[in-house]
């Protein structure tokens, strides 16, 4: 399988389990930096899970675990003694459901990664979350309202904080898992038009069902089934000339 | 499994098989016209050439509608891509049937010339290049294709050929000018007419492989 040459993130022979069962059958794969790549594939074909062991999150669902070696900027992050919280930081992640702390404030859930990693404080701490909200977008929306609580927002808004929130830190890499789904066509267009513009600053890895968001806002395109990495390209050619006729099955609605 | 988009896309290539057809029967009238110096089947061209565009609207009209409606990706993509390219060939196809007819409706009221049975087999062949490219169309059949791209070649040369019997005509006899021109106006329309059959086969094999053989790019792949 081909994948773009020196990578920001280089995926080799990745295994993951839950118990005895083998969910990701070996998966080859580089990320180059400031690229976007949609993950693709019918339900259950190991593509959630694939991004859950980039950050290491898959060994947090009882009986996960992952084999084989997964490296940011060359740093195996699975090596003995690598501490997964820093791991976390450094490759963030938003979800499908928008999950802003609850108990806290616009600013707080923001301001929170800072804080924990004691990477801002006082004035500079301000500054950052500021920083994050506009990056996210969302900072002309709630600039009078940073003290209100984060579930006070619309959905859409929610994921913004969400991703302000994940941003704040400075990820290179930044995971999203079906980051839409829950959100109407308005708050989605801004979700996309938000990754377009944040792949400046960092990479992106986009689980999503939605074809046609894929197609429009992706570099490369992975399509996934039972487990194995079955096409990964240009997103303009495996949405116009797939190579694998499984590919062109899946994305034309012949099944899945 | 059929799916929504199956049954729009059968509909669309059925619509645009029979604007095949009426282009088919455009041409055959208008070069018959020719061969028989028959006025009436030239009359009839006109009727096709209403259908034909009528179907080019219709065609428009239905691939918006897929495109709104179905978001179509790979193959169906490249396949409602390819008609709607198609659409505009047919279309085109239509007029110069239509030129064809009024050429040689002023050809034939002047002196016949001999030139006028090279003008014959050149329509056959492009006739064959016009049923063979919808055929291929429907069947999807790529050898056919390549053999529309190929028989383009030998239209260009009739064309060259009748061009300059042509002028070796004009410069012989003064008083044949104005029937010569007329030819060579029909052999034009011949030639572009297989070169709209050429597009058509092209577009097949886009549509079938994802391949882009425009400009040249069969003939280079001929050679490697």
């Amino acid at each position: 399988m081909m994948t773009p040459s020196p990578a920001l993130l280089e995926v080799k022979g990745l295994k993951a389990f839950v118990e005895s069962t083998e969910i990701l059958h070996g998966i080859d794969l580089g990320v180059s930096p400031h690229e976007v790549v949609a993950f693709i594939g019918p339900s259950g074909c190991g593509k959630s899970t694939f991004l859950r062991c980039l950050n290491r999150l898959h060994e947090e669902t009882p009986g996960g675990r992952a084999e084989g070696r997964v490296s940011l900027e060359g740093q195996d992050i699975y090596a003995v003694g690598t501490d997964p919280v820093r791991i976390r930081r450094r490759i963030g992640m938003v979800f499908q459901k928008p999950n802003p702390f609850p108990s806290m404030s616009i600013f707080e859930n923001v301001a929170s990664g800072l804080r924990l990693n004691r990477i801002a404080k006082g004035i500079e701490l301000e500054a950052r979350v500021e920083a994050a909200l506009r990056e996210a977008a969302l900072w002309n929306e709630v600039k009078d309202k940073l003290d209100a609580s984060g579930m006070s927002l619309s959905g859409g808004q929610q994921q913004r904080l969400c991703i302000a929130r994940a941003l704040a830190v400075k990820p290179p890499v930044l995971l999203m898992d079906e980051p839409t789904s829950a959100l109407d066509p308005v708050s989605t267009a801004k979700i996309e038009e938000l990754v377009i513009q944040l792949k400046k600053e960092t990479t992106i890895l986009m689980v999503t069902h939605n074809m046609q968001q894929a197609a429009r806002i992706s570099d490369r395109t992975a399509f996934f089934l039972y487990g194995d990495l079955v096409e990964y390209g240009p997103t303009t050619k495996v949405f116009t000339t797939p190579s694998d006729r499984r590919t062109e099955e899946y994305i034309t609605g012949r099944f899945g | 499994m059929q799916r929504q988009i199956d049954h729009e896309l059968n509909k669309l290539r059925s619509v645009i098989l029979s604007m095949g057809q009426d282009v088919e029967a455009a041409v055959e009238e208008a070069t018959e016209g020719l061969i028989e110096r028959d006025p009436e089947r030239l009359k009839k061209v006109r009727e096709y050439e209403d259908r034909i565009n009528a179907y080019h609207l219709e065609v428009d009209e239905l691939c918006l509608k897929l495109i709104a409606q179905q978001s179509p990706l790979a193959a169906d993509l490249r396949m409602i891509l390819a008609i709607i390219k198609i659409n505009a060939d047919l279309e085109r196809m239509g007029d110069q049937a239509m030129n064809i007819s009024l050429n040689v409706r002023d050809y034939l009221v002047k002196d016949p010339l001999p030139e006028a049975a090279t003008i014959a087999s050149m329509a056959h062949t492009v006739r064959k290049m016009v049923r063979d490219s919808m055929e291929a169309f429907v069947k999807g059949d790529l050898t056919l294709s390549e053999q529309v791209l190929l028989q383009d070649d030998v239209v260009d040369e009739a064309k060259r050929t009748t061009f300059r019997r042509l002028i070796e005509v004009m410069k012989k006899d003064g008083a044949q000018v104005e029937g010569a021109v007329d030819l060579m106006l029909v052999s034009r329309n011949l030639e572009r007419l297989g070169d709209h059959a050429t597009n058509i086969a092209e577009d097949v094999i886009f549509a079938s492989t994802g391949k882009d053989i425009r400009h040249g790019g069969f003939h280079s792949g001929q050679k490697s």
